[in-house]
């Protein structure tokens, strides 16, 4: 019925967009390949260097401490482990684990300042909410394509597929912690004669900082969410093994790997859950 | 000098207010203008002086203004028109650092809901104002500690608000208000969440700290029992114009329009007290057995500047100036009957209260309550005040 109009050619104008991308900013793509690959190759392995015992025991007291001096967090971090070292799947957690650390790390430093930036001006809010609402609700896999084109295949393409996908919590709730302090303790820093940065570091950001930490949960889940879809391009870790046991179609295997991927997230959630405790 | 001078200072809130300002100057209603304009009407050409040492309180209803007149004073709200003088420098012509310089060295606020800092401690939360200033450590806890220890608070240092009452966190936020000593203090609706006994005694704590400090305090409230306590000047707020200023008397004497008065008609105790439940003991000599010399030793011990005299039974017969008794007794003149005047205001022990006020208002003595010709006591200015602003009347008892 609309036969007149003229399908638009979307797809080959987003094609061209990427291939000019990518070819404009190869000068900056290449090195960032480089050398932030062989960064988290670098960690990961050192991570695996590490005999399991030292980091299960570091975790279990990070664990019982964290969590107000409870066991059950510690003990419950000790069976994880043990049982991913049993299954011999140690040396893919460090992996996984190093990729979620690197992609939330990222999304927590640059979406922190754009959450800030956010909340400081109305026109900012009103172009960066639409452009969350579209990291987040696109399909995940499609970020892998832009990832690969960029950076090839490996652990870097998987770090920005993640960052991609889990930056949008950290910003929104930066952006509402810091909207959500009440107008009195704005006046009254401002009725002090503080600066706009004195009343962001001595005032508002402390005051969301439980909100902050609410979002910096969800980016951490949320990259940890990525890993199995950013292992289709290439990224090590327990993904690979869940992608390589659904190739196969070995129910047991990809189960298995599941379940360590399932661990840690338990275990880096409540971890993180117990940073954004109220004010006093 | 005025400190602060607000001249023609005008906010309206909303997209089109240029429009709304000239609307207003046509004379129309806050209603009016809302309707016409969507645009609220905050203060409405507010114009008013206040001097040195001077408790100058602003009243009205909710939503009458008070919240945004006040923030135009350190300009949290920018005006839409107008100025604001603090001395000479007008505050709506400068730039975000001569501000700042203004808020930290000329003006502090205290705040309805106190305005503390819940992850700070009492100190910290005491010490801010220095700390944006960069006053070092050292200086600026020694300045909190003594303004916390001038509210009582000196034991509570550490603690965070959250561990203090409400009338101890108020006491926090006027301590950290006054710990840089500034000029003036802007005071919005300080006590107003306080329980009424504890709101007594902050306004208690308060004039006995001014009468210490003589700061220029701006002290919003919706309370007329409040103001009248605390208030040397008091400018009545309605829908964002000032519709009178002027001493707590003026304002109980003289109510400006039908607005004024319904607010006051609350202070009904004034017609129920008389006179008899104020007057305080008169100081008097007694012209059969006095003369000069002991009209002079008695007013000077007491610090007077005229006396009342009476006869052996009591009996008023007039009073005597200082400036007369000394010419007097320099003249060696010895009865006090020659030198004594008439003309004092004189009132019945039933009087209503509300009658002296129109009796004493321009009298240069005390006003004379008297039973059966008798002097049984004298009525100043103060007392009256005084008796006004007590909200249960208890105090008033005292007096009498
Ligand atoms: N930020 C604002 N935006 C729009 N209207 C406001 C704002 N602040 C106050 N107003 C309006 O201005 C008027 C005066 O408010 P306010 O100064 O808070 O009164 P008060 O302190 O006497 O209760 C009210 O009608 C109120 O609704
Ligand atoms: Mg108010």
């Amino acid at each position: 019925m609309l036969d007149f109009i003229p399908s638009l050619p979307i797809a080959s104008w987003v094609d061209e967009a990427v291939k000019w991308v990518t070819n404009t900013f190869e000068f900056f793509f290449d090195p960032v390949k480089d050398n932030f690959g062989w960064l988290l190759d670098t960690t990961a392995e050192y991570l695996s260097m590490i005999p399991p015992v030292v980091i299960i025991l570091l975790v279990a007291v990070l664990a019982f401490f964290m969590s107000g001096k409870k066991f059950g967090l510690a003990v419950f971090s000790i069976i994880g482990l043990l049982f991913i070292e049993n299954q011999e799947l140690w040396s893919e957690l460090m992996y996984t684990f190093t990729l979620v650390l690197y992609s939330s790390l990222l999304a927590v430093v640059i979406g922190i300042p754009v959450g800030i930036l956010m909340s400081k001006s109305n026109t900012a809010e009103s172009i960066i909410k639409p452009v969350l609402d579209f990291m987040q609700t696109m399909p995940a896999f499609v970020y892998l394509i832009p990832a690969v084109a960029f950076f090839g295949i490996g652990m870097v393409p998987g770090v920005f597929a993640s960052f991609i996908f889990a930056t949008p919590p950290v910003v929104r709730f930066t952006n509402l912690g810091i909207r959500q302090v009440s107008t009195e303790l704005v006046e009254a820093s401002d009725a002090f004669g503080a600066t706009g940065q004195q009343k962001l570091f001595k005032v508002e950001l402390p005051m969301a900082k439980p909100t902050i930490m609410a979002g910096v949960n969800q980016t951490i889940m949320l990259s940890l969410s990525m890993v199995v879809i950013a292992s289709m391009i290439g990224a090590s870790g327990l993904g690979r093994n869940v992608l390589s046991a659904l190739q196969r179609a070995e129910a047991g295997a990809g189960f298995v790997a599941g379940f360590a991927i399932v661990i840690l997230a338990i275990i880096i959630d409540r971890l993180t859950q117990n940073l954004n405790k109220p004010n006093q | 000098m005025p400190v602060i001078e607000v001249d023609n200072l005008s906010k309206i809130f909303g997209k089109r207010s240029k429009e709304a300002l000239s609307l207003l100057d046509e004379g129309l209603s806050k209603e009016e203008i809302l309707k016409k304009t969507g645009c609220t009407v905050g203060v409405n050409r507010a114009k008013f002086q206040v001097e040195a040492g001077e408790v100058f309180v602003i009243m009205g209803l909710s939503g009458s203004g008070k919240s945004t007149l006040v923030r135009l004073l350190n300009r949290l709200i920018n005006p839409t028109a107008g100025d604001v003088y603090v001395h000479d420098d007008n505050l709506s012509t400068m730039n975000k650092e001569q501000l700042r310089r203004v808020r930290r060295e000329k003006m502090s606020m205290v705040f309805q809901k106190f305005g503390l800092f819940p992850f700070r401690t009492v100190l910290e939360n005491t010490v801010f104002g220095m700390e944006v200033q960069g006053m070092d450590k050292e200086e600026r806890e020694k300045k909190a500690t003594e303004a916390l220890e001038l509210v009582g608070l000196g034991s509570f240092i550490h603690q965070y608000p959250s561990q203090l009452s409400g009338g101890m966190q108020q006491r926090v936020g006027l301590a950290r208000a006054l710990a840089n000593d500034p000029e003036i203090l802007l005071m919005d609706e300080a006590f107003s969440a306080l329980d009424p006994l504890i709101r007594k005694d902050m306004q208690d704590e308060l004039m006995d700290l001014q009468e210490k400090m003589q700061k220029t305090i701006i002290f919003i409230t919706h309370d007329l029992d409040e103001a009248l306590r605390i208030g040397d000047r008091i400018a009545l707020m309605k829908d964002g114009s000032i519709v009178q200023i002027g001493t707590p008397e003026e304002i109980l004497m003289n109510p400006a329009n039908d607005y004024v008065e319904k607010f006051v008609e609350d202070v009904d105790r004034s017609k129920v007290l008389t006179a008899e439940n104020i007057m305080m003991r008169p100081e008097t000599v007694d012209f059969d057995k006095h003369g000069p010399r002991v009209a002079l030793e008695r007013m000077r011990e007491q610090g007077l500047s005229s006396i009342y005299v009476i006869d052996r039974t009591r009996q008023l017969k007039g009073y005597v100036n200082a400036d007369d008794v000394l010419e007097a007794r320099n003249n060696q003149v010895t009865s006090l009957k020659e030198i004594i005047k008439n003309d004092m205001p004189t009132v019945e022990k039933e009087t209503p209260v509300q009658e002296i006020f129109d009796i004493i208002h321009d009298s240069p003595v005390p006003v004379a309550v008297t039973e059966e010709g008798k002097l049984r006591g004298i009525i100043v200015r103060g007392t009256l005040i005084a008796a006004l602003a007590n909200v249960n009347g208890n105090g008033v008892e005292d007096n009498a």
